[in-house]
């Protein structure tokens, strides 16, 4: 017996949502940056979850592509936090208040 | 068995994804960010995308999370550092926006007919849905620009990093250009004459003719 597709979506978006509350409520960058993986997953496992049900490859082309933008994201995302943390010696999000002076 | 499996694998990815969210050491967190990430791959080759699963692997657990664990134990983070000030205004105002994304989610998956229960079967899957061969020839003919791009996007991101990550003045990569670092704007030696802090070779002998 087969797997609905429905479930996989529903898996997906409670997925999303977790990565998303880790998102808004973390305050280490790099904790910030694993919850933005989460989330970029669980829109994959739509996206193939979709593409299983229309039968194309659509789906699993736009995932190869989202996961070339999320390994540029997260190169120039950790050199930024490197960066960072020269200057201030913490990725803490909350002390990086320069631009509100 | 195929409903087992995915119980299996879902329940662990919820778990191992709750732990990414909720552990306070972010090394424990990237490790079970390994965690979802395979049983998502193991989702992956369930929906008939073992190629999918496979650069899930390679590409995320592999590359990525390595990425992730080097800068970490680079930067030598510990914990969350500031106090826990408004914590729980932003702690609700988050559940609130997961809710409204859940919602998003649902009315979106609702438009698409996939209503739990009532969805239409997939197809059955054909060679030609799972092989390789029907993916790349997708991907390298109706997806053959927007792959050159995600090419040049990678470009990019590598120079960025990379200029990003450099140690702020050292423009050389010689070591021993590296005590210029600081305030003054670098000039091009071949142009402005002797560095007076530096003794030059050529300096005793440029004296003697001159005097």
């Amino acid at each position: 017996m087969s797997v609905p597709i429905s479930w996989y979506l529903l898996l997906s978006a409670v997925l999303f949502a977790i990565g998303a509350i880790g998102a808004l409520t973390r305050r280490n960058g790099i904790s910030i940056f694993l919850s933005v993986e989460l989330m970029l997953n669980a829109a994959n496992l739509t996206l193939v979850a979709y593409a299983r049900q229309w039968g194309q490859h659509t789906g699993q082309i736009i995932v190869f592509f989202v996961m070339a933008v999320a390994a540029a994201e997260a190169a120039v995302g950790l050199a930024l936090f490197i960066a960072v943390f020269r200057q201030r010696r913490t990725i803490d999000v909350n002390r990086m208040n320069l631009l509100q002076g | 068995m195929e409903t087992l499996i995915f119980f299996l694998f879902a329940a662990l990815a919820l778990g191992s994804g709750i732990t990414v969210v909720v552990h306070r050491s972010p090394i424990y967190a990237t490790l079970s960010l390994v965690l979802t990430l395979f049983s998502m791959a193991v989702l992956f080759v369930l929906l008939g995308a073992p190629f999918v699963g496979a650069l899930q692997i390679l590409v995320y657990a592999g590359a990525i999370v390595v990425l992730f664990l080097f800068v970490i134990m680079l930067l030598n983070v510990q914990q969350e550092e500031s106090a826990p000030a408004r914590r729980s205004a932003q702690l609700v105002t988050a559940i609130l926006g997961a809710i409204v994304f859940l919602g998003m989610f649902w009315l979106a998956f609702w438009r698409t007919g996939l209503r739990v229960g009532a969805a239409p079967a997939p197809p059955k899957l054909t060679e030609e849905l799972v092989s390789l061969k029907g993916l790349a020839g997708a991907l390298f003919t109706d997806y053959l620009l927007p792959f050159e791009i995600v090419g040049l996007l990678l470009l990019v991101a590598v120079i960025g990093a990379t200029v990003a990550a450099r140690r702020p003045g050292s423009e050389s990569s010689r070591p021993e250009d590296d005590y210029v670092s600081g305030d003054e704007p670098r000039t091009d030696p071949l142009l402005s004459g002797p560095d007076p802090r530096r003794p030059s070779v050529a300096e005793p002998a440029y004296k003697e003719a001159h005097s």
